[in-house]
């Protein structure tokens, strides 16, 4: 195959003729509604990021710095991480209708256009660097083709470079600027990045295994002969030497990810859905990975084979296929290679030239007489020229740094200038976005002072090592003073250039943006913005800004100024959707309110940016100058709403506990409820057993006069004896109740226990030996004294003694009272040897109506109430009643009366 | 007020998790090779990776 | 021929005045005091009807006369429960698991022999 020159040309033609297609493909899916960006799509398109510095550059730069490319990748995949700030990013810039990264930062100090000019001009003159690194890749990939096929690098006497920035800049123009209607979003542009994305990623792989696996056995292969033959351990080392270097380029990619120009225009300008950033979040960084793998390789690759003959490094991926005769491989890395520029110059242009157009051209003629004269013309036209022609001249500035500086660096020292040029908009874009204090006097000095030690330290110094400018303020210093060296400002040496530059220019840049901040006010739109953009996820939106708006506008007047900038046939459109979001068939009827004009300058600032969208609205309107107090008090009033709203917040959750709590208590006293329904149901029972005997009989004896005398007595001694139960039962079941409601009255006094205990024993002293039951005691002659109920410590003991009289058996029972102490506590025992209680009874005969001796077939006489009336009693004194028991082995019934504590 | 949501926080901490990993002191330590890989090679693509396999694990996990 | 009750109680003074009561109305009467004697004396006694508490210990009136009326051969046997407790839902139990009737404590005597008497056809 012939590489000539005619084949390259008409291959890359081809090629840029499908990207077209692409994005024509895009555009009109978009156009129809059924967008093709999707998450994946979004991911891939970050991948612009991957220029001719990753796909030639990172290789080059692998052969001196072993590994340290890599930080390049490593810093985005830490940044992108951190999603909610990408996130907020986007809320805000969706809300501002934010175009770029000078609008952002302009708009967040107060919609101003110094700032948003400032921005602009750091951001072309940081860039234009980064695309002369374009450039010189492009030319130095087409002179290796050409010089392995023969062909010489000239037309009509033009140097390969200069024609490569002319198709570039031609096809950028055609490509980003097809469009007459002058709007934020581009997706055909993301369509056609993704796509070439993919491409780039391929051919470099390709490469990459050819390499490693065609050329070489296989990575290890690769690596031990990089070892041994040509002693390039040092590159496969991380020495802690390059410890502030690497720490450094970490830092200035993470930064760079979001806040090169056309990084912001894909992250977060042309983003269509948030959540396609937790997407991209690792397959971009998949993405980076997938194309850092071979570089090494190839690095090593490249020295091994060429050894000291003086192949330029940046080419090893053309020049190692092409060295082997791989040409049609050579071919698709070249493809490669050209996507990958393209893509670059394309993304970064359509920003610049937005950010140009916007921020600085629009200001100015906004201000000139020739615009107003040609008043009620559209100008959307004039726009779209306006970006051709900044397209034109940035890709031109690149040419002309590329013929100033290029020769002297390597590609990825060329861009890591631009990535410290665009580090400065960091503070003033994390500030404004999370710091309501920050003013523009802040931003505009911060951003001063960075920018100027940036150029003094970074750019400048470029150009003189190149010999285009005198070098001496580099070598020895401006005007001879030692301490402003260059690269060495106040002797700090010792460091890489651009690690050098970031943190003086970070030291300078976030010094001046805090302590300026710090000491001057922002004036009423300033404050507002703050609010705006801090509390993004908070602010009430409709609210405020309508709050925040007050004066006289037509309706008229605001229309025509958006057909002017939108072109007649957008603006209709926009200003019918949000007539029909308002319910109106027909926005000619819409009120000029100050919504209207918030959505009118919304409007604008999708085409022109903010701040030339405010003083356009300002210009056909008249409005009344909100004062900075006005301002503040109005803000105020939304935080407190906000307040309010958060009180409310409160308050329902208080009200769901107290509702949940509630039912708990609900749900206790249904139980309690039902606990109360047996025990009624029990007490009925009980007291329907004795009610039964006694109205039988009486009924009989009522009925039959002549039942026989022993009858009768028997009868009635049951009737005297049934309605003595009837009474106890009742007394007892109020005495439970008073206990348990806590109404039972109480008399308090000092209580000899072994006193009680005494004449306890001699009232029941009858009932033992009734039946015949030993009856023994061991009780201290005085005391022990406590302070209680001297009846009510009675009532214990005889329910105690009576329940053990009634188990024992006749004749050989035995019961056996002791009165001791215990610790702090009398300790009082009634034993007996009575059948005994198992491990259950043991704890339910202290339960209402649950008397003992179920078992037995003789039933005992009892309420059921006794011992829970005991335990209730001795519980008020802050005892414990309880018994000890095994089935066979008698019970011991056991209770305590804590001692006063003076005696213990 | 609206909290940050969990996976946000999560993939936050993966970010402040890295940054240590892929930085010095701890880049000194990988030192020798495995099947003729040089290890500081191994050690950075590794994290690398794994860090990628964890923030897609946390990002499309379902449910959040 | 003699109509036999059998009575179930654990109250002996019920008993005592449940046992008066229909040996004077002339029936032959046998007692019971709990549940597993009251099976037992279905066997011996074979009575024609049961006068049954249904709150007893070792076996409730329920489970006899579930026991009872699981037995085909005591498939004539008349079952009166009596109960202390007066809730709907007991009467309803007692009336599902197959008893003829239910009384309530305390009854009036006459009610209850005019019943009886009712239902053994005397």
């Amino acid at each position: 195959m012939v590489l000539s020159g005619w084949l390259i040309a008409l291959l890359s033609a081809a090629y840029l003729a499908v990207l077209f297609a692409v994005a024509r493909f895009g555009d009109a899916r978009a156009d129809a509604g059924k967008s093709i960006i999707s998450a994946n799509v979004y991911a891939l398109s970050l991948a612009v990021y991957c220029t001719s510095w990753t796909f030639y550059g990172s290789v080059g730069r692998a052969t001196s710095g072993g590994l340290s490319f890599l930080t390049i990748y490593l810093g985005p995949t830490l940044m992108l991480l951190f999603v909610g700030v990408i996130v907020k990013m986007i809320r805000i810039s969706k809300a501002q209708r934010i175009t770029s990264i000078a609008d952002f930062i302009a708009s967040r100090y107060g919609k101003s256009q110094l700032l948003a000019g400032m921005v602009t001009v750091i951001a072309v003159i940081g860039v234009v660097p980064y695309i002369a690194l374009q450039l010189k890749a492009m030319a130095a990939s087409v002179d290796v083709l050409l010089n392995h096929s023969g062909s010489k690098g000239e037309w009509l006497g033009l140097d390969s470079t200069f024609l490569i920035a002319v198709i570039l800049a031609l096809f950028s123009i055609l490509f980003g600027t097809r469009h007459l209607d002058a709007t934020e979003r581009h997706e055909g542009m993301v369509a056609a990045v993704a796509f070439e994305s993919v491409v780039k990623l391929i051919a470099f792989m390709a490469v990459g295994i050819f390499v490693t696996y065609g050329l070489f056995g296989g990575l290890g292969d690769l690596f031990q002969r990089a070892v041994t033959e040509a002693d390039l351990g040092r590159l496969l080392e991380l020495e802690s030497g390059r410890a502030g270097t690497w720490t450094s380029l970490i830092l200035l990619s993470g930064l760079a990810i979001v806040f090169l120009p056309r990084q912001f225009q894909i992250i977060v300008v042309e983003n269509v859905d948030e959540s396609h950033v937790k997407r991209a979040v690792w397959l971009f960084p998949l993405y980076l990975l997938l194309i850092n793998i071979f570089v090494l390789p190839l690095a090593l690759g490249g020295l091994l084979h060429f050894g000291g003959e003086g192949v330029n490094p940046d080419t090893f991926v053309l020049t190692l296929p092409l060295a082997h005769g791989a040409e049609a491989l050579a071919l698709l890395a070249f493809i490669g290679g050209l996507s990958a520029a393209t893509g670059m110059v394309i993304v970064e242009t359509i920003a610049l030239s937005t950010m140009v157009c916007n921020d600085l051209v629009m200001p100015l003629l906004l201000r000139s007489a020739w615009l107003r004269a040609q008043h009620r013309q559209d100008l959307s036209g004039l726009l779209i020229g306006i970006r051709r022609v900044a397209i034109a001249m940035i890709v031109l500035l690149g040419y002309v740094y590329f013929r100033a500086a290029g020769e002297a660096y390597a590609l990825v020292g060329i861009g890591l200038i631009s990535f410290a040029a665009v580090a400065q908009f960091a503070p003033a874009m994390f500030g404004g976005m999370y710091w309501k204090q920050a003013t523009r006097a802040g931003a505009v000095a911060g951003l001063s002072a960075g920018f100027l030690v940036w150029l003094y330290t970074l750019l400048l110094p470029s150009f003189a090592k190149s010999g285009w400018i005198s070098s001496g303020f580099v070598e020895q210093g401006l005007f001879g003073l030692p301490w402003l060296k260059a690269q060495a400002l106040f002797g700090l040496s010792g460091l890489d250039e651009i690690s050098h530059c970031l943190w003086w220019s970070m030291l300078a840049n976030l010094g001046a943006y805090i302590a300026v901040s710090l000491n001057s006010r922002p004036d009423a739109v300033e404050a507002s913005q703050a609010e705006r953009f801090v509390d993004v996820f908070r602010f009430d939106r409709h609210k405020a800004e309508t709050r925040l708006w007050r004066g006289k506008a037509s309706l008229d007047a605001l229309v025509s100024l958006l057909e002017r900038f939108l072109g007649t046939a957008r603006a209709r459109q926009q200003l019918a959707a949000y007539a029909q979001g308002k319910g109106l068939a027909d926005w000619r009827k819409l009120p000029a309110d100050a919504e209207f004009v918030h959505f009118a300058e919304a409007e604008l600032a999708g085409a022109i940016g903010s701040a030339s969208a405010r003083v356009m609205v300002a210009s056909v309107a008249q409005e009344e100058d909100l004062g900075l107090e006005e301002v503040l008090d109005i803000l105020d009033e939304a935080t407190q709403i906000r307040a309010y709203s958060r009180e409310l917040e409160a308050k329902r959750q208080e009200l769901e506990a107290a509702t949940s709590e509630l039912r708990e208590a609900n749900e206790r006293l249904r139980e309690v409820d039902r606990m109360k329904d047996d025990f009624i149901s029990t007490v009925t029972h009980e007291l329907r057993t004795p009610l039964t005997s006694i109205r039988a009989l009486s009924e009989m004896l009522h009925e039959d006069p002549r039942i026989e005398l022993a009858s009768r007595t028997r009868f009635l001694g049951i009737i005297v004896s049934e309605a003595e139960r009837l009474t106890r039962l009742i007394n007892q079941i109020l005495d439970m109740a008073k206990l348990e409601s806590g109404r039972a009255e109480w008399t308090s006094g000092a209580v000899d226990l072994g006193e009680v205990a005494r004449e306890t024993m001699d009232s029941l002293g009858q009932l033992f030996r009734d039946k015949g039951v030993a009856l023994s005691s061991d009780i201290p002659a005085r005391g022990p004294v406590v302070q209680a109920d001297h009846d009510r410590l009675t009532q214990v003991l005889i329910n105690l003694l009576s329940n053990a009289v009634k188990f024992v058996p006749g004749g050989s029972g035995k019961v056996h009272v002791r009165v001791g102490i215990d610790g702090g506590s009398v300790r009082v025992e009634v034993a007996d040897n009575g059948p005994g209680l198992t491990a259950e009874e043991c704890g339910v005969i202290f339960e209402k109506f649950r008397q003992g001796g179920n078992t037995l077939t003789d039933k005992p006489k009892g309420t059921g109430l006794g011992l829970p009336i005991s335990r209730q009693i001795i519980e008020y004194f802050g005892g414990k009643l309880w018994v000890e028991s095994r089935p066979g082995e008698g019970a011991n019934f056991i209770f305590t009366v804590p001692l006063p504590a003076s005696e213990e | 007020m609206k909290r940050a949501s969990p996976t946000r926080q999560r993939l936050a901490a993966l970010g402040l998790l890295g940054a240590p990993l892929l930085t010095y002191p701890l880049l000194s330590l990988p030192a020798g090779s495995l099947w003729g890989i040089p290890a500081s090679y191994l050690y950075l693509f590794g994290v690398w990776a794994g860090l990628i396999f964890l923030a897609a694990w946390v990002a499309e996990r379902r449910g959040t | 021929m003699t109509k036999k009750i059998l009575i179930v109680d654990d109250e002996p003074n019920i008993v005592i005045s449940l046992e008066f009561l229909m040996k004077k109305e002339g029936f032959d009467v046998a007692v019971a005091s709990d549940g597993e004697e009251a099976l037992a004396k279905v066997a011996s006694f074979e009575p024609d009807l049961v006068l049954l508490d249904v709150m007893m210990p070792k076996k409730s009136g329920f489970e006899v006369c579930e026991a009872l009326r699981a037995d085909p051969a005591r498939a004539g046997l008349l079952v009166v429960m009596l109960t202390a407790k007066g809730r709907e839902t007991e009467v309803a139990k007692g009336l599902a698991i197959g008893a003829d009737a239910y009384v309530t404590k305390p009854f009036s005597t006459k009610d209850l022999v005019t019943r009886v008497k009712g239902m053994l056809g005397v």
